[in-house]
């Protein structure tokens, strides 16, 4: 019996263990069943209208197509090598950079600018936050629909103004010097809204401690602002920055309604390139090699948010 | 903290012309909409203020029927989003299971795809399904979102577990759970989530250019462009009018849902 009985024991042991096992993985599966069941329907779509048309992006843009979009001949890297030496292409990118540089900043500036004055504690400030946030309700065919007037050349605002001051009249929309301008100035007072919304949110944020011991020690407006307000602030400040220079690549409606891509192809923006390559001119090789760069300059970007962001995140 | 009266001048005045400057573009649309197209072509200040531009708009353009488009479009998509988000957003709070943080992964990989850079297989696959002209073609490729997903599930983190385990205790399943518990408690995010939805969907531009080709789906945004396009004559009247009408839904929803917008957009954003 003292013989048998951890032999026993320890087969007793092993069943339970077996059956434990068996449980556990009947257990986890069921649970793994449950977890697709929820998450299913966003994978489907996801699967369906990103990741699925991101490689068929991948695919089309090392071939020959015709006007239905089906492969015809297969170019390898041809369609790169001649976008990167077509004008028209070199010329576009350069818009596009172009436009970055001139939105980004001036819209971060200012808004930053329209926060910080919309977040004193004063009466009535309700209201002017409403208005500064205004411009996020507004699409951007209206918005553009509201510029294409201010930008007439003999009945807007603009030209009107300048003819009091007796200035010469400027063709914003047809001349190659200013078109590019024109359209950031119209995408800045477009991206103002939801910018400031942003950033008034960050400002709130900051522990009020901070600025009623700098009020102790006597600390003036402008220093607060400088030690206090920007370095608490700079993570949304960073968040806003990727995001307005993600916008800023991907615009397209203004370009639409106000230029078309002209004059002399200087607002000609990549998504607006993408789009006049692939539905007018049925060249959906080269349109995908030029999505293919897009994609990978919001990679990079939203790849340095990500990393970058964490980093500011902890910091503070 | 008291603040000097001459400070307080001061932002008064900087504040003012700041709201001025900002709101002059939609001021202006908005006294034109009203104004004679003689008063507008010579620059005069209005003589005569009327409705006809307005009338002009509907009668010359079924923007009835692109308004109906564009609310019907931009509520199915609001609904998607939200039936999505919770359910995956729930996924990756209260369950756990094998390939969960792939699966999250993914989702964050979503979020570097920028529509615009899919679009024409995009466009092709609606136009196989054939889709083309059909509100299914402009609501369901925008269901599935990363970032009402992230917003929603930094909600439901807040929940506490116990509720989750007092509920298992009383047999309560997950969709049990998901349906009387979860939802409700997080009523708010959904409102802001759904409110940022809307405004999103109803301002869409390219996508609803590509995928409508008649009147029966288009969305009042590429009606307002083919008003502009097609007026030669310059009606600016006219224009503005169907530019007012355009954005007054969402102007609407944002003056009624600003502070909420903001809370929330700062936390799915920041955090």
């Amino acid at each position: 019996m003292s013989m048998s009985n951890p032999t026993l024991e320890s087969l007793e042991n092993e069943i339970s263990e077996i059956n434990f096992e068996q449980i556990k993985k009947k257990q986890r599966l069921k649970s793994f069943a449950k977890g697709m069941l929820f998450l299913l329907p966003s994978i489907v779509l996801f699967g369906a209208f990103l990741f699925y048309p991101l490689f068929k992006t991948i695919y089309l843009s090392f071939f020959l197509t015709n006007a239905q979009g089906e492969t015809t001949v297969f170019v390898g890297l041809q369609n790169y090598i001649d976008m990167f030496a077509s004008p028209v292409f070199q010329q576009s990118m350069k818009s596009t950079f172009l436009f970055v540089l001139y939105t980004v900043p001036t819209t971060v500036v200012i808004a930053l600018f329209l926060a910080v004055l919309a977040n004193e504690k004063l009466k009535g400030i309700g209201l002017f936050r409403t208005i500064f946030s205004s411009t996020m309700g507004i699409s951007v065919a209206a918005a553009s629909v509201f510029w294409l007037y201010m930008f007439h050349p003999s009945i807007g605002f603009l030209n009107k103004m300048l003819e009091i001051f007796g200035i010469d009249a400027i063709g914003w929309l047809t001349d190659p010097k200013w078109a590019l301008l024109a359209v950031s100035a119209t995408t800045i007072w477009m991206n103002l809204g939801f910018t400031f919304l942003i950033l008034l949110g960050g400002l709130q944020s900051i522990d009020s401690y901070l600025y009623e011991s700098a009020d102790i020690d006597g600390a003036s407006y402008f220093y607060k602002l400088r030690r206090i307000t920007i370095p608490m602030l700079s993570p949304t400040l960073f968040f806003v920055i990727t995001v307005t220079i993600i916008n800023a690549f991907q615009t397209f409606g203004q370009i639409d309604i106000l230029t078309q891509g002209g004059p002399q192809n200087t607002t000609n923006l990549i998504v607006y390139s993408i789009y006049r390559e692939a539905f007018a001119n049925y060249q959906f090789g080269t349109a995908s090699a030029q999505s293919i760069v897009l994609f990978i300059i919001i990679l990079v970007m939203t790849v340095l948010q990500f990393k970058l962001g964490e980093r500011k995140v902890h910091y503070q | 903290m008291t603040v000097p009266i001459s400070r307080k001048i001061l932002f008064y005045i900087l504040l003012m012309i700041s709201a001025l400057v900002i709101f002059a573009p939609v001021i202006m649309a908005f006294v034109m909409s009203f104004m004679d197209n003689k008063d507008i072509m010579t620059g005069s200040l209005p003589q005569t203020l009327s409705f006809d531009n307005y009338v002009k708009a509907f009668e010359k353009f079924p923007l009835l029927k692109y308004l109906f488009n564009s609310l019907v479009v931009a509520l199915v998509i609001t609904f998607g989003q939200l039936v999505l988000s919770s359910l995956a957003a729930y996924a990756f709070v209260f369950l756990e299971f094998k390939g969960r943080d792939f699966l999250f992964f993914l989702f964050i990989a979503t979020m570097m795809v920028p529509f615009e850079a899919s679009i024409i297989p995009n466009f092709h696959i609606i136009r196989d399904l054939g889709w083309i002209d059909k509100y299914l073609g402009l609501t369901v490729p925008f269901f599935a979102m990363a970032f009402g997903t992230f917003l929603l599930r930094q909600n439901y983190k807040q929940i506490p577990k116990e509720l989750r385990e007092a509920s298992l205790i009383e047999g309560m399943g997950d969709f049990k759970f998901f349906l009387k518990v979860v939802l409700p408690v997080s009523k708010t995010s959904l409102v802001t989530l759904g409110a940022y939805g809307f405004l999103t969907s109803w301002n869409m531009y390219l996508w609803p250019l590509l995928s409508t080709t008649n009147d029966t789906v288009r969305t009042v945004q590429i009606g307002l462009k083919q008003l502009q396009n097609q007026e030669q004559l310059n009606d600016w009247g006219m224009i503005m009018a169907g530019a007012i009408i355009v954005i007054i839904p969402t102007l609407v929803l944002l003056f009624l849902g600003q502070k909420k917008l903001q809370k929330g957009l700062t936390e799915g954003a920041i955090k």
